[in-house]
């Protein structure tokens, strides 16, 4: 690892002033991507500001119809909340899914979304859900936040507070992982939404995304059967030693089949 | 910079450099060599260590981010003449070969069997995924985790 | 239960190595520090093939906290010597292999991406690896040689070295065999690939290396299973300091499977280094270095042919292997597809005509070395993949058509057509005790039920043959190899009676430290706790070749009992004397020395004590009770099993689930079953990875793809099930514990029965491991 100077902020003001202050700073949350990159030398920050001593960034607030988690949650407490278990059981089962453990117990909500790695999980979520990203400036859309590959629409300095998923009536995860890694090859989210059906897709694109052909024919119809016909176009996705884009494809359906069968059961 | 924090027991306070990972810390500076390196992508497990009762991947947390807080090593969970559970089980059932993922590997599975109520086969399989080893074929560490879970 | 029962030969006792490990107080190299240590990382090529230019090191040498930056050409000019391959193999035409130079640190060309080419030492290793990316080296890319098909016909990576071809090699009898197949009633062909694997051994290689300039002495700390091995080619070959200046420790070691046999450029460099910085030298490798510069294994392709009669006997086998042996001929690279693969392709059956050609080839990529089974999984896989699809071919079960074919009981001992004489064996024993535990009769009942949820279910056998105990040391010479295939052993009585034993085999998680201690204590009927044994030190062991090719208890372990057997001898002496008895007349057991016929004893300590304190002694006999022995095997062992795997398969993604092992093994007999199990469990582990999770894949160019954890697949605690592991036994002839050997079996059997599984399952013969999930669900489309 490269040398940095390390600061720890104790407000989202100062951690976003340091930001500012720096030429070349960076936002640590759990560190379980970043500590890794920077460990192999691909990263190599002149500063970086811990946000773990970040009151405001923690908490999960749960409501009838809302689930709002604070960006510095760990994915064990996602996985774990009783109250997030009882309301939106799907999002507490795709974190139990993260990664493994020890990644858990240290990898961050905030992190993982503003990372945006092609085969997170958390994006699945967002994306299915129609989440709702908090910055300390701004609220983003979901559907408006996954830009590209490791791209998103924060700015420089822009940092997450806090996530909203809405609660839907029911929703369920499927993620196909890489036997290596355990990252997603493929991870659907179908979401009902009282008759309205979103599907968030991970691991399939550059980032996630809203496979809507599947969202309409589900809105007719949610049930497994429905998606029997379709070919999921596999334009764009990722291709590499660990599945074609073909097979991608082929795991987009399988997986949102198998996402409806579990959200029917 | 300094840190302090409480290793095993003991407060400690120490100066490091800022990019100090909690692991060289560990070894480097207090000599605590039961907690391995096996790898460069925070994927074998060998260097899992309790940070405030929790496993994680002491290879992947800043030696900053244990200001204040508690870390437990495999050194400070038993010793020869009054081990841990989860240690006699490894023992008892053959669960080591070569030894070195054996620190992490027992460090994780007391962190699963804390945290679960029912452990069965399958479920220690899949909570000991964030730890590899290439000597036992896991067989003998599901026994062991096991076997603990019913005295832990 | 008795004390001896409890840990003599047979008992399960619990490892005394354990303790330290389970409490993290291990000592493995990377855990050792030296006063005055420095730091060396490596420079390392980027390039698959590349010319080497001028190196600029200015910029390092100006890092903060750098001592020295040493290149190939500055070992080259101190005079160090290449790094051999220890096995000259002969070509067809008598001539010798070509076997390309081999620098340990390049000089001039660098042949495989990760190949170091210098290193920089430091007072700390973050200022090495800092400077380390500050030296600026000119490389001039060349073609790189990546595809082994290909590779005979792509550009020449060594001057000298047509065809890229290190050897072409054969075994057996070509004339008669393709005259067997050519009146076969049935040939049965197939086309294999034996996919690249990387061992990961969990601990990286490590070197500390001390040069002490008071004694001009020279101390190497390092991950190895073969110290002596080590002392001998850096003194002999390579020439870093003279043998008797030269002290090797591999201390605790966190496993091998092969890949710490080899000497590599890095302990090399570092001992080297130490002297020239005047200061110890350490080098631990991150994992990302391990899967570039470890030797890796495997990596065959074969085309192989069956005849068989009408009545479904075998009668020739034919095949034709191209070997990637990589940039360099590694260590043993080029006995391993040879020695340890043409010549066990009998099996367990008398197929009667068999010939075996092998080319041994180059490449642009990492070397390529024995792997746990090396040699023996590969030619497992062959036999066992095309016995299986000629049973399918001709509408015969599988395990009846291998019964058919097998070696007798009354057949032994056998020779086959590939050189090799099987001493004893009960091939039969096995496969019925596999078929009985696995349920045979019972699999269509159990596909029923899996297709029934959608899944397909296969069953797959192998029974495989392996030669363990690699020797006789004369004839293992005769056909190239560079050392002898001995083992030594001493066992030294101390003068309380407690027994120091030192062996030259290694353990670097096989358990010898309590196997050995319970086959000593048994023999001299001394406490399990009196016995203590010392292992991984040149200057503790007189000599010794390690572990490898699951020979250590069967020679290291004979070797013991040779002393022993010594020990024994002169204590009869003593105590003759003592008891005023004829030497004839006494005899020991359970750790006395007893007069026949009389009530006359000496415990084993009395005559321990009185062998030091000479008191009432024999006049003509040497005070002391410490002897050594060296146990050369006049054969191999033959270990033998059956492994049977059922898989599902689910239909929609093609994952492929192992959900039933079973494994029986013949390793003669056991000393400690807890043990032998463990040692199954994590073959069987190993070989579920090479035939689903794991491959070493590089890209054209050269670089390796699969270079972390991220990329390459090490089976986790969910990838496979509960084994069943079963043994039967035939003692083995021709050593004193009648053992065998069972570190590699589990690896050996395990490919070939998975794959069978799998292409049952299919209805499809052609996929090749790893049967990942994309190929399965592709093989399932066609």
């Amino acid at each position: 690892m490269y040398q940095f100077n390390y600061h720890r902020p104790a407000s989202v003001e100062e951690a976003v002033g340091l930001f500012e202050s720096m030429d070349d700073g960076i936002y640590m949350a759990g560190g379980q991507t970043l500590i890794p990159t920077m460990k192999q030398r691909l990263a190599a920050p002149t500063d970086v500001i811990d946000l773990s001593g970040i009151e405001a960034l923690s908490g999960i607030e749960v409501s009838a119809d809302r689930v709002s988690i604070g960006a510095f949650t760990v994915h064990d407490a996602v996985a774990s909340s009783p109250e997030i278990r009882a309301t939106l059981p799907v999002l507490a089962f795709l974190a139990g899914q993260i990664g493994d453990g020890q990644v858990r117990n240290r990898g961050t909500l905030g992190g993982s979304v503003a990372n945006s790695d092609p085969a997170a999980d958390y994006p699945a979520a967002l994306i299915g859900l129609g989440a709702t990203v908090h910055t300390q400036t701004r609220s983003i859309e979901a559907d408006d936040y996954f830009k590209d590959l490791f791209e998103t629409a924060l700015n420089p300095g822009e940092l997450i507070t806090r996530i909203d998923f809405p609660v839907p009536t029911r929703a369920a995860y499927r993620k196909f992982p890489n036997p290596a890694s355990r990252y997603a090859v493929v991870g659907v989210l179908v979401a009902d939404f009282g008759g309205k059906v979103r599907v968030g897709v991970t691991g399939a694109g550059p980032c996630a995304f809203r496979a809507t052909a599947i969202e309409e024919l589900l809105s007719r119809n949610l049930d497994p059967s429905a998606l029997d016909g379709v070919e999921v176009p596999d334009a764009g996705f990722n291709n590499d030693l660990h599945a074609s884009a073909e097979y991608r494809a082929h795991l987009v359906k399988v997986m949102a089949k198998r996402a409806v069968a579990d959200l029917l059961s | 910079m300094k840190v302090a924090l409480n290793v095993n027991g003991t407060d400690r306070e120490l100066e490091v450099p800022d990019n100090t990972l909690l692991v060289d810390l560990l070894r480097e500076h207090l000599r605590l060599t039961g907690t391995h390196v096996g790898c460069d992508t925070s994927q074998c497990g060998a260097c899992t260590v309790h940070l405030n009762g929790r496993s994680v991947k002491s290879c992947t947390v800043l030696a900053a981010h244990a200001e204040g807080a508690e870390v437990v090593t495999i050194e400070g969970i038993g010793a020869p003449d009054d081990l841990h559970p989860m240690q006699e089980a490894f023992r008892d059932c053959h669960a080591l070969q070569c030894g070195f993922c054996t620190p992490g590997m027992i460090m994780s599975a007391i962190d699963l069997v804390n945290q679960s109520d029912d452990l069965d086969n399958q479920a220690v399989r899949e909570g000991l995924e964030g730890n590899i080893c290439r000597c036992t074929g896991y067989h003998n560490i599901v026994r062991a985790v096991l076997q603990a879970a019913e005295k832990m | 239960m008795s004390e001896a029962a409890a840990t003599g030969i047979g008992a399960s006792v619990r490892r005394r190595e354990d303790v330290r490990f389970i409490t993290g107080s291990g000592r493995f190299t990377d855990d050792l520090t030296q006063p005055g240590q420095t730091y060396a990382v490596f420079l390392r090529s980027p390039y698959a093939r590349a010319r080497i230019g001028e190196i600029d090191v200015s910029e390092a040498l100006a890092t903060e906290g750098v001592i020295a930056v040493l290149t190939g050409r500055d070992m080259a000019a101190d005079g160090l010597g290449d790094l051999p391959c220890g096995w000259l193999v002969k070509q067809k035409d008598g001539s010798d292999m070509i076997s390309a130079p081999h620098p340990p640190l390049a000089t001039e060309v660098a042949n495989y991406v990760g190949e170091p080419y210098g290193l920089v030492i430091a007072e700390s290793l973050a200022a090495a690896r800092q400077a380390a990316e500050c030296v600026m080296a000119d490389f001039e890319e060349l073609d790189a040689v990546v595809d082994l098909a290909t590779a005979v016909d792509s550009s020449q990576i060594h001057e000298g070295v047509p065809g890229n071809r290190a050897y072409d090699w054969e075994i057996g009898d070509r004339e008669a065999t393709e005259a067997a197949l050519a009146g076969a009633a049935h040939v049965t062909r197939i086309d294999l690939t034996n996919n690249r694997l990387i061992p990961n051994a969990m601990e990286p290689r490590a070197a500390l290396g001390v040069y002490d300039p008071a004694g001009d002495d020279y101390t190497l700390y390092t991950t190895s299973q073969n110290p002596h091995l080590e002392r001998l080619v850096l003194s002999a070959f390579v020439q870093v300091a003279p043998e008797h200046k030269l002290r090797v420790i591999a201390p605790d070691v966190g496993g091998g499977f092969g890949s710490k046999i080899f000497i590599y450029a890095e302990e090399t460099a570092v001992i080297w280094a130490s002297r020239r910085v005047g200061r110890p030298v350490k080098w631990t490798a991150e994992r990302s270095e391990s899967f570039l510069a470890d030797a890796h294994g495997r990596d065959h392709i074969t085309h192989a042919e069956l005849g068989l009669d009408a009545e479904g006997n075998f009668t020739a086998l034919k095949v034709q292997t191209s070997a990637n042996l990589g940039a360099y001929l590694s260590t043993f690279g080029s006995s391993v597809p040879t020695y340890l693969y043409g010549t066990l392709m009998a099996g367990q059956y008398r197929t009667p005509n068999i010939y075996v050609e092998v080319q041994g080839i180059y490449t642009n990529t990492a070397p390529v070395d024995a792997y746990r089974g090396a040699g023996r999984p590969e030619a497992t896989y062959v036999v066992e993949r095309i016995v299986e699809t000629a049973a399918r071919e001709l509408g015969t079960d599988p395990a009846e058509l291998r019964r058919r074919n097998m070696i007798r009981p009354d057949q032994f001992p056998y020779e086959t057509p590939v050189a090799l004489v099987y001493d004893t064996g009960d091939y039969e024993a096995g496969l019925d005790r596999a078929l009985a535990l696995v349920d045979y009769a019972g699999f269509p009942a159990r596909r029923a039920a899996s297709e029934a949820a959608g899944k397909r279910r296969g069953i797959g056998l192998a029974c495989y043959i392996e030669a363990c105990g690699l020797a006789p040391s004369q004839l293992a010479i005769q056909l190239g190899a560079g050392v002898g295939l001995y083992e030594s052993g001493e066992v030294r009585v101390n003068p309380t009676g407690s027994v120091t034993v030192f062996t030259g085999s290694h353990s670097h998680g096989q358990g010898h430290e309590t196997t050995f201690a319970q086959v000593v204590s048994d023999r001299l009927g001394v406490p399990f706790e009196s016995v203590e044994v010392v292992h991984g030190d040149t200057g503790r062991v007189e000599f010794g070749l390690g572990t490898y090719g699951s020979r250590s208890l069967a020679v290291g372990g004979s070797a013991l009992i040779a002393a022993t057997d010594k020990v024994i001898a002169k204590g009869k002496r003593i105590a003759a004397h003592m008891l005023e008895a004829q030497e004839s007349d006494v005899e020991f057991a359970d750790g006395n020395f007893v007069v026949r016929d009389s009530n006359q004893s000496l415990s084993f300590g009395e005559v321990a004590f009185a062998a030091y304190v000479p008191a009432n002694y024999p006049e003509d006999l040497e005070p002391g009770l410490s002897e050594k022995a060296f146990y050369d095997p006049e054969n191999f062992t033959y270990p033998a099993g059956t492994h049977i795997a059922e898989v599902e398969i689910e239909e929609e993604t093609g994952v492929v689930r192992l959900v039933n092992f079973v494994a029986v093994d013949d390793f003669g007999h056991v000393i400690n079953p807890m043990i032998v199990d463990g040692q199954v469990h994590g073959g069987l582990a190993q070989g579920a990875g090479q035939a689903l999770l794991e491959h070493g894949v590089y890209d054209d160019y050269g670089q390796l793809q699969t270079g972390s954890y991220m990329d390459y697949c090490m089976p986790r605690a969910d990838d496979v099930p509960d084994f069943v592991v079963d043994t039967t036994v035939t003692p083995c002839t021709h050593n004193p514990l009648g053992v065998k050997g069972c570190g590699e079996a589990g690896a050996i059997g395990s490919p070939a029965a998975i794959m069978n599984a799998v292409t049952d399952a299919l209805g499809v013969n052609d996929i090749s491991m790893p049967a990942t999930a994309e190929k399965v669900w592709r093989a399932l489309r066609a």
